[in-house]
């Protein structure tokens, strides 16, 4: 299927794994020994083993669901394997010397600082640099004010209260097929807990960006906001990371109590594979959130990269006047593949939710909105609008949108409008006629076409998501 | 700094210019006059190298190149200015964002440094001014939810930030009321100078009262049929274009 997955397979079998931990990298192969394993090498208590085992069992009897607009070979979950390691500093590049010219190129539009190329091209440096000393400084700052901000495998065995009090709370374990695999393997992610009425002091990005390597495919995320404060997270990096995975299954859980604001940004920039789509990312991710009592929870994305993208960020509006907001940018080229949207379930009364989505198709690619708006029979009052717009670039790619809604409650209102243009003759020519060459003005148009989105993202994101789809449509106009 | 030479285009097949000779030279205000269909908005296009306007035969040079060898973008840079006679809308791209990455594209060809933010404010607003539009403008989209008028006084305002030197006007008058005549035909004017050229298109004499033309020329049926001086759009004023049925008949 891969060149990663032949990899996997032609490896000779490792007799269990040796200390070392820099060098691990278990067989191919998913069973509970494998499960048994993984929860040893992270040191976890019992009760966490016995949630992924039960996890396991459950995905071993679900299905791989079919029902997105997506096509890809089958993935035989025998021929994974379900932990690596870090690549250990003597496999690793020595310098940028030794790295990849087109990533260097891509950091080099991006304007990444050299040492964080270093960190993101995977570099050996056994030196701490400069950013370390950053790090700390943070940690300090969220220590003050009371905000735990840590790798979960480091909460599972720190605070285990709160873990086993949320965990799974907002997306079970036998929620879908992905999901259930996820809960069952997965080998780290992030915890955030903001303690109640607490403003988190920064928007937890920069931090994130140096620190959040490696995390392997099967990633965790869990973010509680008590009630009363607020926290942004920004997940991923502009920068295409280096990326020995094929298949990801992320899930990310957001618990947003009374009067909290949880923000949820996230671009992803994962390999989209070559011309052909060969040897790019599978990303099935499963994110939701549940606002309780005016509470607010806003997921942004940009999603540039991945071959297959099967995602979306829900949220549960359980309190009354709780709000969801959802805004999202994908962009696909070549043969990248999206089904990608969201769910806006209603369950409180005079809640509202936002849906934008900006769908940009190019190349041979194929890009889909898929969209729930549930409205519960106790969801008085509540509202919905919903604006989805797709870009074609080209006559070779596709725009789908399929959008469901489901009212049980009659004073609910729900609005959808849909539109899907193309990048004009006309658009194309005034900007040409202005001096600006064909990528130039081809990039111009499809960031304003976004612009509703890129405003909902932290500054800084926003003018590196900008960049990113000028570099991501480069080529794709003939 | 800018000759055609018999000049032959087509558009899906058909022949619009057939044959089109003229010359313009540093400085000059050229107005293109004649009857609806004869090749006047064609000229236009071909001259900013618009992709279904085809060059079969004839010859263009500017400033000394050969304008025919250019694309779009390219010819833009050199110094062709096209005024559209319907600027289309750019949604989310602010005005601001569009006319600097303009300004600065041709800028870097003439090989001069891009303008600072603070440098380039002050220009757009002095051409802002110019032109009557307020300064909120520059935040809006292109052309987005702009009235004719406003659209077309925008194109103006284009013109003034880039600084070309051949500067096309594509019925820039069409729609406009006598006071926003007045803001386009000022600005047009404000911009006239010993190294800058205009070839002017109408269809009527009208803004030739405001933009006084060194020449003008009559289009019809793919050629220029008959030059003269600013009596010549008089005359079209009095008796309309039916006396060219008569010309051709006569040339026939």
């Amino acid at each position: 299927m891969s060149e990663q997955i032949e990899q996997a397979i032609s490896r000779e079998y490792e007799a269990g794994f040796v200390s070392d931990i820099e060098s691990d990298t278990f067989p191919p192969g998913l069973d509970e020994d494998v499960i048994r394993r993984i929860s040893k090498m992270k040191d976890e208590p019992e009760w966490m083993l016995e949630w992924r085992l039960q996890a396991f069992r459950s995905w071993q009897k679900m299905e791989e669901p079919d029902w997105a607009h997506l096509g890809y070979e089958p993935i035989d979950y025998q021929e994974i394997s379900y932990y690596s390691a870090p690549k250990s500093m003597k496999d690793r590049p020595k310098s940028l010397d030794e790295v990849d010219p087109e990533l260097l190129r891509t950091y080099e539009k991006l304007g990444i600082p050299l040492h964080e190329q270093e960190v993101l091209a995977g570099v050996a440096m056994d030196v701490v640099f400069d950013s370390v000393s950053v790090v700390t400084t943070f940690r300090e700052k969220l220590a003050e004010a009371g905000v735990i901000f840590c790798p979960i495998s480091e909460a599972i065995r720190e605070y285990p209260e709160l873990v086993k009090k949320y965990l799974g709370t907002v997306v079970p374990r036998t929620d879908n097929f992905f999901a259930a695999l996820n809960s069952a393997v997965f080998t780290d992610g992030s915890f955030v807990y903001i303690p109640k009425g607490v403003r988190c002091p920064m928007e937890l990005s920069t931090y994130f960006r140096i620190n959040e390597l490696n995390t392997g495919q099967f990633e965790r995320t869990l973010i509680v906001a008590e009630e009363g404060s607020y926290v942004s997270y920004l997940e991923g990096c502009t920068a295409p990371m280096r990326d020995e995975n094929q298949l990801h299954a992320a899930v990310v859980e957001l618990v947003a109590l009374d009067n909290s604001e949880i923000k949820y940004s996230t671009v992803q920039n994962w390999y989209p594979g070559d011309e052909n789509g060969v040897g790019g990312i599978y990303n099935f991710v499963t994110k939701r959130g549940v606002a309780e009592t005016n509470a607010k929870i806003s997921w942004t994305q940009v999603e540039t990269g991945s071959a297959i993208t099967w995602k979306y960020p829900s949220c549960i509006l359980r309190g009354d006047n709780s709000v969801g907001e959802f805004y999202s940018v994908a962009l696909t080229r070549a043969r990248q593949q999206a089904d990608t949207g969201t769910k806006m379930i209603h369950l409180g009364k005079n809640t509202t939710s936002t849906i934008i989505s900006k769908g940009i198709s190019a190349g041979n690619s194929s890009n889909a909105y898929r969209g729930l708006v549930k409205m519960g029979p106790n969801a008085d009052g509540a509202r919905n609008f919903t604006e989805c717009d797709s870009l074609l670039i080209g006559d070779t790619c596709a725009a789908h949108t399929f959008p469901y809604i489901e009212s049980a409650n009659p004073s609910a209102i729900v609005e959808h409008e849909a539109t899907t243009s193309t990048v004009s003759d006309d658009q194309l020519f005034l900007c040409q006629q202005r001096g600006l060459d064909i990528e130039k003005a081809i990039s111009m148009i499809v960031n304003g076409f976004c612009k509703d989105v890129f405003r909902e993202l932290p500054m800084e994101f926003a003018v590196e998501a900008g960049k990113l789809l000028e570099i991501s449509l480069e080529g794709s106009v003939g | 700094m800018l000759k055609i030479e018999g000049l032959h285009a087509n558009v899906e097949g058909n022949e619009i210019l057939k044959g089109l000779d003229m010359t313009v030279n540093p400085g000059e205000v050229h107005a293109i006059m004649g009857p609806n269909g004869a090749g006047k908005s064609t000229l236009g296009y071909v001259l900013s190298a618009r992709e279904e306007y085809e060059v079969t035969a004839g010859k263009v040079s500017f400033k000394e190149q050969d304008l025919l060898e250019l694309e779009v973008d390219e010819r833009a840079r050199a110094g062709v200015f096209l005024a559209f006679q319907y600027p289309v809308e750019i949604p989310g791209v602010s005005n601001m964002e569009f006319l600097k990455e303009s300004v600065n594209a041709v800028r870097k060809e003439r090989g001069q440094e891009a303008l600072t933010a603070a440098e380039f404010l002050k220009r757009a607003k002095e051409a802002c001014k110019q032109v009557n539009l307020p300064l909120d403008f520059l935040k809006r989209g292109v052309n987005e939810g702009f009235s004719g008028g406003e659209k077309k006084r925008n194109e103006i305002m284009q013109m003034i930030m880039l600084e070309p030197t051949l500067c096309i006007l594509d019925e820039s008058d069409s729609g406009l009321d006598i006071d926003a005549l007045k803001v386009v035909a000022d600005g047009v004017n404000s911009q006239r100078s010993d190294d800058r050229s205009f070839i002017v298109i109408t269809h009527y004499q009208r803004l030739l009262d405001f933009i006084k033309p060194d020449f003008v020329h009559i289009l019809a049926d793919g050629k220029i049929v008959k030059s003269g001086g600013p009596e010549l759009a008089k005359e079209v004023e009095a008796s309309g274009y039916a006396w060219l049925e008569n010309h051709e008949e006569a040339s026939a």
